[in-house]
């Protein structure tokens, strides 16, 4: 059970640290000053998630090891983040599409999450659910306005729309711990999500005039570990203070 | 010396619960100095378990960079009252909602600038000139717990404080 538990717990606290990561890239390039400072903010709210999520993985690990050691000290192969918060930040509207559509997965999550069975758990999502329905009210609006805006706005937005599409899936995909989770009444089966997020979502997406690719086909193996070369370039950043100089604080 | 330790034990065998209300009340937010942590509240329970004081305390964001700084601050404020066994937790359930803000929080906030959440989730009046005809400029604004906005009567930008 707890290793079901802390499996599940890095794929929570992966895909908000990389997506962090990967917005907090905007900082100083946005193309306007308020939206820079949102994306640095949205960054700031996950990686704050992910000191929750990766926090109790090392609780329940048992090792000693703690949310830094987890996005320092681990090569890509230990990441169990979704493929989809990895990808290239593109132009502002893919940053977008990509967020709205994490937001949107993140959103359903959370709220079986907080109802779980497991104490710490339903106390994280309870507390993050409040941050989650904040920026999905950012990136609905977003997608809205720019989806249904002017011509070369909305030709963005679905060709983000269309990027990405391949990486939904893999969102909706079971692993062998859901099944353990689910029936410990700990987390839900990712693919018993997927009623919710259409029903969330698909008006949305509607409502910004854009279109749904119709392809069924989705690229996976983040939850295993297997990832896109991005990644890669993302941890050399990321964890490079820490390779080079073991141990610095501040 | 032997003084200064008899008074440090003798405040914690007895701490005064309401004395760590009021002092706690003179501990300012990092981020919007205008308000106490009492007014903005994030200081969830003061109780005395076995000879210890215990604060608990709750993040207002999960990611706000202040959570670090208030936990040191409160204990800072307990060690120059004398105090060394004491124990300041982060307590995350039930989740901080900004309609835990004080009443005098609320006044202080719009005095300082900052109009104070709204159930609404928009911002009552202008903090500068009353008007209420404003309009939303970003949602997110200088800190996590801010948005920002703009009165179009006085034509000045101002922060809200976001509601949750």
């Amino acid at each position: 059970m707890d290793k079901a538990l802390f499996e599940f717990l890095c794929r929570m606290g992966d895909n908000t640290l990389v997506l962090g990561h990967r917005v907090s890239e905007w900082c100083g390039h946005a193309p306007v000053l308020e939206e820079d400072i949102a994306l640095a903010n949205m960054s700031l709210d996950l990686i704050g998630q992910t000191q929750l999520w990766l926090g109790l993985a090392g609780e329940i690990e048992g090792k000693g090891r703690s949310a830094d050691d987890f996005a320092y000290l681990r090569d890509a192969f230990d990441f169990r983040n979704l493929l989809l918060v990895e990808q290239p930040n593109g132009d502002f509207g893919k940053t977008l599409m990509r967020q709205f559509l994490f937001d949107g997965f993140q959103s359903v999550m959370l709220e079986q999450l907080a109802i779980s069975k497991n104490e710490r758990v339903r106390e994280i999502a309870q507390k993050v659910a409040k941050e989650v329905s904040y920026h999905l009210e950012r990136s609905s609006d977003l997608v809205v306005r720019l989806g249904d805006g002017s011509q070369e706005s909305h030709q963005r937005m679905q060709a983000a729309l269309e990027d990405l599409w391949p990486y939904v899936g893999e969102m909706f995909l079971d692993e062998a711990e859901d099944a353990v989770l689910a029936d410990a009444g700990i987390a839900p089966q990712p693919s018993s999500l997927k009623t919710a997020w259409d029903e969330l979502m698909l008006p949305l997406l509607g409502k910004a005039c854009l279109e749904v690719p119709e392809s069924g086909y989705f690229q996976k193996g983040g939850k295993r570990g297997t990832h896109s070369e991005h990644l890669g370039f993302i941890l050399a950043e990321m964890q490079f203070l820490q390779r080079a100089y073991p141990g610095a604080t501040w | 010396m032997t003084v200064m330790t008899e008074r440090k034990q003798q405040a914690v065998s007895e701490p005064d619960l309401q004395n760590v209300w009021q002092w706690l009340e003179e501990v300012p937010d990092p981020e919007i100095p205008v308000l106490s942590l009492v007014d903005l509240g994030v200081i969830r329970s003061i109780e005395a378990q076995g000879g210890e004081l215990v604060v608990a305390v709750s993040p207002t964001y999960s990611g706000c960079p202040a959570t670090r700084i208030i936990h040191e601050d409160v204990a800072a404020k307990l060690r120059e009252k004398g105090l060394s066994a004491f124990r300041v937790e982060a307590v995350l359930s039930p989740p901080w909602s900004s309609e835990w803000i004080s009443k005098s929080g609320r006044k202080k906030l719009a005095a300082y600038g900052i109009a104070p959440p709204q159930a609404s989730g928009k911002p009552k009046a202008c903090p500068q000139c009353g008007s209420a005809q404003l309009e939303l400029v970003s949602q997110f604004g200088s800190t996590p717990c801010k948005a920002s906005w703009r009165c179009l009567s006085c034509l000045e930008p101002f922060d809200y404080f976001k509601c949750i």
